[in-house]
């Protein structure tokens, strides 16, 4: 039977691990290569990078640390953060990323969606969507959060799975940073309406939490990013909890 | 110990590389047929579509050459699917190594596809996937699917039971990812290099 995967989040400034709170007071927790390295000792499932890095010089760290991560790491990751074009996917992909996750340039420009997964196959294109609950409406927002799009989630979600997307990465803005659980009704709404696998992502605080998203919100992945980087929640430790709550999930099995 | 890593356009050539580097093997990258007949491991890895994919083996001469090896050969994931007869992708006959078809995944009765994340290997049988296995944790990422057949050697079930390794003689071959399956994974290659 197919394992829920959890899936630890490392948001990159400059080379280096931060997490932002509610897309706010950045600061930093370790270094990233160490730092997924020990989440995969532990038990992760993937991890994601996410590029934060605001000025194009800067990124260009970013490339190199996919290429260190990638020689390092023995489970899958993905990457996101400025990715604007087929071929910035495709210097991902050859620095050894298994997935690229792309967010406001696909709302910018949704062919590349359709691009992507014709040039490097679905299984490789995630598409990240940042939502607000606002009137019983949830609204796309692109650029971080910063920018409403006038785009319903749903709508959307299934426009860029219709264009080959291989993943939904759905953030709940209303719950992101919150640490009161995730959003598991839109969450199962989404994974209903879908046939590719939704990430739930925003709002872990507890280990129920990960228990609720991956029963009510018919989760198939959970990311999370400050309960694990402060040691708030162990991978193993959840990992064990969800087992004991009959839910599919990789136990580390060493020999 | 010479290992040679099949070279084509495949998406998932540097994983293996860089798995195998950890494992302190050095791999040679090569689509050279005499470097691969010279070979004392090949390994075949593959992330791609399968008919577009079996064009160019025909082209390069590596469909005529690969089912001639008699070194350890190792076919991951869509190298596993190329090594059947026929693919239901794009409906095309493949090499033929091990007799089976493969086919697509139904997205029906909620079944996502692809199959993508970490399921577990059940009646593990082989020399390279042996009973030591059973139960282990792989990722899996495919749409595709090898049926089960006589030279199955371990399972993994996703709505239905599917060849997750499959073993002929020589030949070996996972639908998962070793090189992305954690520590199973790099002692699953460490093994096949052993062999």
């Amino acid at each position: 039977m197919l394992a829920k995967r959890i899936i630890p989040c490392l948001d990159i400034r400059d080379g280096k691990t931060v997490k932002g709170i509610e897309f706010l007071n950045i600061r930093e927790v370790g270094e990233p290569v160490e730092l997924g390295a020990r989440y995969a000792r532990e038990g992760a499932d993937e991890l994601v990078y996410l590029d934060i890095t605001s000025s194009h010089e800067k990124r260009k760290l970013f490339a190199g640390l996919v290429r260190r991560i990638a020689e390092n790491l023995n489970i899958p990751f993905t990457v996101g953060g400025g990715i604007n074009d087929v071929s910035d996917a495709g210097r991902l992909l050859d620095a050894g990323a298994d997935k690229i996750s792309v967010n406001s340039a696909a709302i910018m420009q949704p062919e590349l969606v359709s691009r992507m997964s014709a040039g490097f196959g679905s299984q490789f294109v995630v598409v990240a969507i940042d939502a607000r609950e606002e009137n019983g409406r949830w609204q796309v927002y692109r650029n971080g959060g910063r920018i409403p799009t006038g785009l319903d989630l749903f709508v959307w979600a299934y426009e860029v799975q219709e264009r080959g997307a291989g993943e939904i990465l759905f953030t709940s803005m209303n719950h992101d940073g919150v640490k009161h659980g995730y959003a598991c009704d839109a969450l199962a709404r989404l994974s209903d309406r879908l046939n590719i696998p939704v990430i739930a992502s925003g709002g872990a605080g507890a280990m129920e939490h990960f228990r609720e998203v991956f029963t009510t919100g018919k989760a198939d992945a959970a990311l999370a990013a400050s309960i694990f980087h402060y040691g708030e929640i162990g991978i193993s430790q959840l990992k064990t909890y969800l087992a004991g709550e009959n839910i599919p999930v990789r136990l580390n099995n060493d020999k | 110990m010479n290992v040679v890593i099949i070279q084509y356009n495949a998406g998932n050539i540097r994983s293996v590389d860089f798995a195998l580097r950890r494992l302190g093997v050095k791999p040679v990258i090569s689509a050279d047929p005499g470097v691969i007949a010279s070979a004392e491991k090949v390994i075949f890895p593959g992330v791609g579509e399968a008919a577009g994919t079996m064009a160019h083996l025909r082209e390069t001469g590596l469909a005529r050459l690969i089912p001639s090896l008699k070194q350890d050969f190792l076919g991951i994931c869509l190298g596993m699917q190329l090594m059947c007869s026929f693919s239901e992708e794009g409906n095309v006959p493949c090499l033929n190594i091990i007799p089976q078809k493969v086919k697509r995944f139904e997205a029906a009765g909620g079944l996502k596809v692809p199959h993508m994340g970490w399921n577990r290997l059940e009646r593990t049988q082989g020399r390279l996937i042996d009973s030591s296995f059973e139960g282990e944790y792989m990722y899996f990422v495919h749409s595709y699917y090898v049926e089960t057949g006589d030279f199955t050697t371990a399972i993994a079930v996703y709505g239905t039971p599917f060849s997750a390794a499959a073993e002929r003689d020589n030949f070996f071959a996972t639908q998962f990812h070793p090189e992305k399956s954690g520590t199973a994974g790099s002692r699953l290659l460490k093994k096949f290099i052993a062999l």
